[in-house]
């Protein structure tokens, strides 16, 4: 039996960890859902999110001025490198590839992330960025009696209200559910005039956005250096592998089982940290083939 | 160019030695030296970057004879250096180090930052024939099981074995009441060495010290929520922590925010580059290192001086300890080329086995390993933010004399330690 | 050895030609050439899979349990002997992916990908955090003997650059062999359509188990290979990013011919090597620029280019270029 201080720190690390790896890949598993791209360009977009918020947080600090409006800045920067970036890949590069099979679209956003790798390294150099004014902003509470940042409570929030607001604008408004119709066949949908490549260019777009704001919410709590967006390709791909590719349900669901088993190796098995993650999804994968929330496909004879 | 000449008047006035070599310089052919670090990925930004920027001042310092005093001559052995750099951060480092030294005709190779790679290429180098200084990695195993007698492998740091000999030795001198340790450290070979050899050092040097928790994220992991609670609940009066870069700065940020630092006293032994840049974001009270005597913790010296103003005035930052021990590693060459008056591999592997040699971290004595493998001291200090200057000092130092935290000749390091650290001088 | 085809052929005769480089190039050229092969045999497992549509992530398994089998050997029993260390990684790579195999077998596409990299991130973490087997700094191994025969300093890089090229033409021309056969061609068919195999009374998922097997042991003899000419091994071979550039220099050379994944790695090899002389500090960008304009211009690989330069309209080769197209337009 666990003790209830340790029981009690697993959960709440747990959601923690959850929450910002939801936030990291929930634009991955939408991008592969519509568009059926694996996009390894993911990681660029989350460490490209990440040096714009704290570069600018950096930047706004120096200015003395109230530290509460950083809290505008991550979104902020998060949306302009979202944007920006996300439009050029699509327009300049994906356009051409539709319809491509799905390994040489890896491929393809692959070789678009050594790119975007070293395109950041040469706007912002290889010294790291730290901005962790709004991480500090707040100060801690604690839960009986182990301190947390009030910022880590934020991002918990944060997390669960894109997931909501994605499943409500996914369920719930016009564009939404014409895009659930791209998802179920995009060759009907085409026929039945449905602008599927607005829709293609919007969803890389937005989930190219939610990987800037994945990097730029953990900006303030991290070090911001070259190949933080190595590091998140991985992780993100176990989350909405065990989700179930191109489920935004699934994603949290995936973000949670890995939080939690990270958390749980850590207060009770320390040396099974490192692969704690790819036991859990080989687990998961050999009960539930295609992941627990897979996309209904056709089968095709 | 004119630069250059009023150097070489001016080292000709300081000793007459030193006329011939000038003089030599102009006629001969440079001398191709290869450059290794990670130019790319995570081990960039802390080690690669600032190791580069510190071989493109020394070089250049070499190349034009502006170094301070003994290294006032212009080239090595009189010929310039010319640099190639190589990114280490590639699967076929063997395959490279070959090319560089076969293909683009680099007889010196100066550099590589980890171990694996240190491991990999000093057997290759012993093959080729390629006076190969490593500059960085710290395992200690290059010369105790890799390659047990070499002849063109140096190593001109000490090895990591110091590192947290230093700091268990700084943690009971300044902790009278010692009871528990903890450590966080990185799940890769570096950072399991590390906690090895620290806790084992604190278990010799003091009894029934209580280990609460092992802590080993993986490398790079950047969130280290979970194990700072870890390291909360199980509440001990020091962790241990040998991050570096990034990880290091994350943990700072994180733990501090929670009060980990305030809770117990924390070492972090690569902890130096956080200083400049944190102010109050790190506790007084924390112990910190620099993997030698680099930075803050450098000693006072004409060369430190002239290093520390021309990389600053050249980068607008600051030199770590990855620039101090390419720095260290580049002087070694010249001062052992000087000496041999040759730039030939053999020559200069002869002149500079047992040499003893200044550089900006002080005196460096190549002891071990038949005087292939440096040993030198290592300094410890407390943080203390400086609320008049409004930056982060370091009080406290302490500095361990290289015979107290290295092993004798001939012992292995964690044997010594084990061994309960038999024939250490430390005063 | 009669009925020989066109790419058997090659290779018969490009092997004393490969010999002759090893003897005439410059030795930092041979060099590459020599881990080129090891790495080349894991990008043909890879290529082997990929013809019939399973793409794995995680090849670099199979790579790593090539190269710790006989580094293991050398460092526990003091085995150095080319041919024992083969048969080693051999027999480890059969062992293993016969057993894992019966899970991976019953995955496709994505979820093949994605579960293959899952098990080789488990090995990485187990020999990562294992530190007598060296953790993730690895270990030497010891100069390669030949049937009790050591040779010296001199000629040893000469001696164990022609014995690794003839396992490694033995393997192109036997893999070559197997596509050709009847298990080769089911391989083809999985890639089509499974379904339509099932009603023919083969059992797709024994196919995949058969081909996932052969791949497994090409990857290990590769993983031997590449570790005697290394002369180090570390967890890296089984980490995911090793693995993807097994793909990437599968699909960017083409999976026509087996010859294409052995020339593709070292032209790969050559590129990164240059990318990294011209700007030491940002060669990322020249490679990824040069994958993307291959994939954009060369959808079929590089292999592409030397097929239809040669003329050479094998039907085999027609074949699959004609099945790609409709492959991506059926999604």
């Amino acid at each position: 039996m666990l003790p209830m201080l340790t029981a009690i720190a697993i959960i709440v690390d747990g959601l923690g960890f959850s929450a910002w790896l939801f936030l990291s890949s929930v634009g991955l598993t939408l991008i592969y859902g519509v568009m059926r791209i694996l996009n390894i360009a993911h990681g660029g977009f989350y460490a490209l999110g990440a040096y714009s918020a704290a570069w600018s947080i950096g930047l706004y600090s120096q200015t003395g001025s109230t530290i509460a409006l950083t809290f505008l800045l991550i979104p902020v920067a998060a949306l302009v490198a979202g944007v920006v970036s996300g439009l050029l890949i699509e327009r300049g590069i994906l356009r051409f590839m539709y319809g491509k099979d799905e390994i040489l679209m890896v491929l393809v956003t692959y070789a678009i992330f050594l790119v975007l790798e070293d395109v950041t390294k040469l706007i912002w150099g290889t010294d790291s960025y730290v901005a962790y004014q709004p991480a500090f902003y707040f100060g801690s509470i604690d839960v009986l009696g182990i301190p947390y940042t009030v910022y880590r409570f934020i991002v918990i929030g944060v997390a669960a209200v894109v997931g909501a607001a994605l499943w409500w604008a996914l369920n719930y408004t016009r564009s939404g559910k014409l895009l659930m119709v791209v998802i179920e066949d995009r060759e009907v949908s085409a026929s039945l005039g449905i602008n599927v490549t607005l829709f293609f260019t919007v969803t890389f777009v937005v989930g190219a956005v939610l990987g800037a704001f994945g990097g730029a919410v953990a900006a303030p709590e991290i070090s911001v250096t070259p190949g933080i967006g190595a590091e998140i390709i991985v992780l993100a791909f176990a989350v909405i592998v065990i989700g179930g590719m191109g489920s935004v349900g699934g994603a949290m669901i995936g973000a949670i089982i890995v939080g939690f088993a990270r958390a749980f190796s850590v207060h009770v098995y320390p040396p099974a940290e490192l692969f704690s993650i790819y036991l859990v999804m080989a687990v998961v994968l050999a009960f539930r083939p295609y992941g627990l929330f897979a996309l209904a496909e056709g089968r095709k004879i | 160019m004119k630069n250059a000449l009023r150097k070489i008047l001016v080292g000709s006035a300081l000793g007459a030695v030193a006329l011939s070599v000038p003089l030599a310089a102009q006629a001969q052919e440079p001398v191709k030296v290869g450059v290794i670090n990670f130019y790319s990925g995570g081990a960039s930004g802390p080690f690669g970057i600032p190791a580069k920027n510190a071989a493109e001042v020394i070089i250049e310092g070499i190349n034009a004879g502006t170094i301070p005093a003994p290294y006032n001559s212009v080239g090595i052995a009189g010929a310039r250096i010319e640099p190639i750099y190589v990114d280490e951060n590639s699967k076929q480092k063997v395959a490279d180090f070959k090319k560089l030294v076969q293909g683009d005709g680099a007889q010196i190779v100066i550099g590589y930052t980890s171990s694996g790679s240190c491991k990999a290429i000093a057997p290759v180098a012993e093959e080729v024939k390629a006076l190969t200084i490593f500059a960085v990695c710290g395992t200690p195993q290059i010369f105790e099981e890799v390659v047990t007698e070499p002849k063109y492998a140096f190593r001109t740091i000490s090895h990591a074995t110091s590192d947290n000999v230093g700091a268990a030795r700084y943690i009971i001198d300044t902790t009278p009441d010692l009871a528990s340790i903890s450590g966080i450290n990185q799940n890769y070979a570096w950072g399991q060495d590390s906690w090895r050899d620290f806790s084992a050092a604190i278990s010799k040097l003091k009894e029934d010290v209580e280990v609460k928790t092992e802590q080993f994220p993986k490398i790079f992991a950047g969130q280290y929520g979970s194990e700072i609670s870890a390291l909360l609940t199980n509440k001990s009066d020091v962790v241990h922590s040998s991050l570096w870069g990034g990880d290091m700065e994350a943990f700072i940020l994180q733990g501090g925010g929670r009060g980990l630092f305030d809770n117990s006293k924390v070492v972090l032994t690569v902890g130096d580059t956080a200083v400049e840049r944190f102010g109050k974001q790190i506790a007084d009270g924390t112990v910190i290192g620099a993997r030698g005597p680099y930075g803050l913790l450098a000693p006072d010296n004409a060369l430190n001086k002239w290093f520390t103003e021309a990389y600053v005035a050249r980068f607008g930052a600051q030199p770590v300890g990855p620039s101090y021990q390419t720095a260290q590693a580049l002087l070694a060459l010249k001062a052992a080329a000087d000496k041999a008056g040759s730039v030939a591999p053999e020559d200069i592997s002869a002149a500079l086995a047992g040499l003893t040699f200044e550089a900006p971290s002080g005196t460096i004595q190549m002891a071990l390993a038949g005087g292939h493998q440096a040993i030198a001291g290592i300094t410890y200090g407390t943080y203390k933010f400086d609320e008049a200057v409004g930056k982060g000092t370091l009080v406290d130092l302490k500095e361990y004399p290289a015979e107290c935290v290295n092993p004798p000749a001939g012992v292995k390091g964690t044997e010594w330690i084990e061994g309960g650290l038999q024939g250490a001088k430390c005063n | 050895m009669n009925n020989l085809d066109r790419t058997e052929l090659g290779f018969i005769a490009a092997l004393p030609l490969l010999i002759a480089c090893g003897l005439l190039l410059p030795q930092w050229i041979v060099n590459y050439i020599h881990v080129s092969l090891g790495t080349g045999l894991v990008a043909l497992g890879v290529m082997v899979q990929m013809r019939a549509g399973l793409v794995s992530f995680g090849q670099g398994l199979y790579f790593c349990i090539g190269g710790y089998a006989a580094g293991l050997a050398g460092r526990l029993w003091g085995l150095s002997d080319f041919f024992l260390l083969i048969a080693l990684g051999i027999a480890a790579g059969l062992v293993v992916s016969f057993l894992l195999g019966f899970l991976l077998r019953r995955y496709r596409r994505i979820f093949y990908a994605m579960l293959s990299l899952a098990v080789s991130m488990i090995l990485f973490g187990l020999l990562s955090s294992s530190e007598e087997l060296g953790s993730t700094d690895g270990f030497n191994l010891p100069a390669t003997s030949y049937l009790g025969w050591l040779p010296g300093q001199s000629v040893s890089g000469d001696v164990l650059y022609v014995a690794t090229c003839i396992p490694t033409v033995i393997c192109a021309i036997l893999l070559h062999r197997f596509l050709r056969s009847p298990m080769g061609y089911v391989g083809e068919a999985l890639r089509e359509n499974e379904i339509r195999i099932e009603y023919l009374g083969m059992s797709a998922r024994k196919a995949v188990h058969i081909i996932y097997v052969i791949a497994a042991v090409v990857s290990s003899i590769g993983g031997v290979l590449w570790a005697m000419a290394l002369g180090h091994i570390d967890p890296e071979m089984t980490n995911w990013v090793t693995s993807a550039q097994f793909v990437f220099i599968a699909i960017l050379s083409g999976i026509g011919n087996v010859a294409a994944p052995l020339f593709g790695t070292l032209l790969l090899e050559f590129i990164r090597v240059y990318a990294v002389e011209i700007a030491p500090d940002s060669w990322h960008i020249i490679v990824g620029s040069v994958m993307l304009l291959i994939i954009v211009f060369l959808p079929r690989g590089l292999w592409s280019l030397v097929s239809s330069n040669n003329g050479l309209k094998n039907k085999f080769t027609h074949r699959v270029k004609a099945a790609s197209e409709p492959e991506g337009a059926r999604s």
